[in-house]
């Protein structure tokens, strides 16, 4: 089920004027940024489809930079996102791409400061629910409906048994697990779903296993 | 949720002899394991929500930044005061009410999407239009959400609810199926009614594309809203009176998904048909954003500094 609730039909409650263009489109931002870990100091953005004939009108740029920013879909600084990005010294580059085979409402994000990047591809589906498909070539379907943590590490076995103790002992729930790697022995990344919060001390739990790179913990949106 | 279709939604009310609104609460409150009293408050603020839209938009000069839309609520209020009315006040009202509503969505004012944005006004029209004069208090008013929500998820996961994806049948076509199934409940009505209600309301929006000038949610939505609002209410009365869809609800939903699919790209929110590519549509296109939909960037692969 796409939708899981009456509250992803009568709602979100937003600013106008496109629940797939402008909330799904601060949704997509959102969820990029807390990929990200902060405030980039640059993003990239490309759109597809629809995204790309219709996006100033919808004001999905403005949503998108408003995401990055933390907005959330509700926030009235979204209208003046671009204003506020400038002011905050994050410089935005906006591309359309007729790439073929795409989700109608596709966005492609660049983040980067001075010393790391990130790319996300994310969908908007409509009603303001979101999908993000890809981080940095990894394939997922993020929905930003859960806890969901990601855990970034090399493959290596007994990788997810760790993880889930760590949770377990948290007495932490898992509603959903993803595993997407690039190669056997790669990088890989672990993708969890909970019913319950994940706070940082989890997160640091699990940074200290020797095969870890990173811990991204995102709440629900 | 134990439905997925608008049958089993159907039947689960009245195997136990309750309204759609108490299955949606009690299905909702089960998913979320949240008490049915916070799901309900919850509702409450969206409710809230939607009428200081519709207080906006009703009272407030409302304008786009474009200077397509905004004040036809307001105007037709006026026309209400002397009396006039072709199609009855409470037509009317409920209509003023959804332009209301989709106006202050175009000025990029604070809206409840239901399903959608660019349908928002539908849904808020029909209540605010006729809480009043069926005397439904607060707690039917929040109801009225609750069956229409049950309505659109039925939808939203079986078809789909964007005009991307499915075109404005999608939307407004969704919203007025949502809205004249909880009309019909507000007014009485049983959940079979409520279904066929929300069949016919579908069955005569199939087809409708989405196809915005210079690809703004404005024009025709505004007036797309109001035409919704009216189709709902048409389509709750032939239910009421005991009128029966022939195509049941569920298979209304499975056709709106197969014309969507095969509705062209051109008609699918990108402004590239329809509306947008009449002469005003291309020269508002042109006037707005400097460019034909034959230049537009899909063809220009360069980057846009902003």
């Amino acid at each position: 089920m796409k939708y899981r609730s009456v509250f992803d039909i009568i709602g979100p409650v937003m600013i106008g004027p496109s629940s797939s263009h402008t909330a799904g489109a601060a949704r997509i931002g959102r969820i990029a940024r807390l990929l990200f870990g902060s405030t980039p100091h640059r993003a990239h953005i490309e759109f597809c489809g629809s995204f790309a004939q219709t996006y100033r009108g919808h004001g999905t740029d403005v949503a998108i930079v408003g995401g990055l920013m933390d907005f959330d879909t509700s926030d009235p600084r979204i209208k003046d996102a671009l204003t506020i990005a400038k002011d905050i010294g994050l410089e935005i580059s906006i591309a359309v791409n007729d790439s073929q085979g795409e989700h109608p409402n596709t966005a492609w994000i660049h983040l980067a400061n001075e010393t790391r990047g990130i790319t996300v591809k994310g969908i908007s589906i409509g009603g303001g629910k979101i999908a993000i498909l890809e981080t940095d070539g990894f394939e997922m379907n993020l929905t930003g409906d859960a806890w969901t943590t990601l855990v970034f590490h090399k493959d290596h076995f007994g990788m997810i048994a760790s993880v889930a103790r760590v949770l377990a002992d948290h007495r932490i729930n898992i509603g959903k697990m993803e595993m997407s790697r690039k190669a056997k022995g790669k990088d890989a990344l672990l993708i969890i779903e909970t019913d319950q919060e994940v706070n940082e001390t989890v997160g640091t739990e699990m940074k200290r296993f020797k095969d870890v790179a990173l811990v991204r913990i995102l709440p629900p949106l | 949720m134990n439905f997925s279709t608008i049958e089993e939604l159907v039947q689960l009310a009245e195997t136990q002899g309750k309204s759609l609104s108490d299955i949606m609460i009690e299905e909702e409150s089960a998913a979320a394991e949240l008490p049915p009293e916070q799901i309900i408050a919850k509702m409450r603020v969206q409710l809230e929500t939607m009428e200081q839209a519709v207080q906006r938009g009703l009272t407030e000069e409302v304008k786009s930044r474009s200077g397509l839309t905004g004040g036809d609520a307001r105007k037709l209020e006026s026309y209400l005061q002397r009396g006039q009315a072709v199609s009855g006040l409470r037509v009317m009202r409920s209509v003023s009410r959804a332009i209301a509503t989709n106006e202050v969505n175009a000025a990029m004012g604070t809206i409840v999407a239901t399903p959608t944005a660019g349908a928002s006004g539908v849904i808020p029209g029909c209540l605010f239009g006729l809480a009043e004069e069926l005397g439904a208090d607060r707690d039917a008013m929040t109801r009225f959400l609750f069956t229409a929500g049950a309505i659109g998820y039925v939808i939203a996961n079986r078809s789909f609810i964007s005009g991307a994806a499915g075109g404005c049948q999608a939307e407004v076509g969704s919203a007025s199926a949502m809205a004249a199934g909880a009309i019909v409940e507000m007014a009485g009505g049983t959940p079979r009614q409520s279904a066929h209600a929300a069949a016919i309301a579908l069955k005569n929006t199939l087809g409708l594309v989405c196809d915005p000038v210079a690809g703004l949610v404005e024009v025709p939505c505004v007036m797309r809203n109001a035409m919704g609002a009216a189709n709902a209410m048409v389509a709750a009365d032939l239910a009421l009176a005991q009128v029966e869809s022939v195509v049941p609800a569920d298979e209304v939903i499975l056709a709106m998904y197969r014309v969507g699919q095969a509705m062209p790209g051109t008609l699918k929110e990108t402004a590239l048909g329809g509306l947008a590519t009449t002469p005003t549509g291309e020269r508002h296109r042109q006037r707005l954003f400097g460019s034909t939909a034959e230049q537009h960037p899909l063809q220009d692969k360069g980057e846009i500094k902003e």
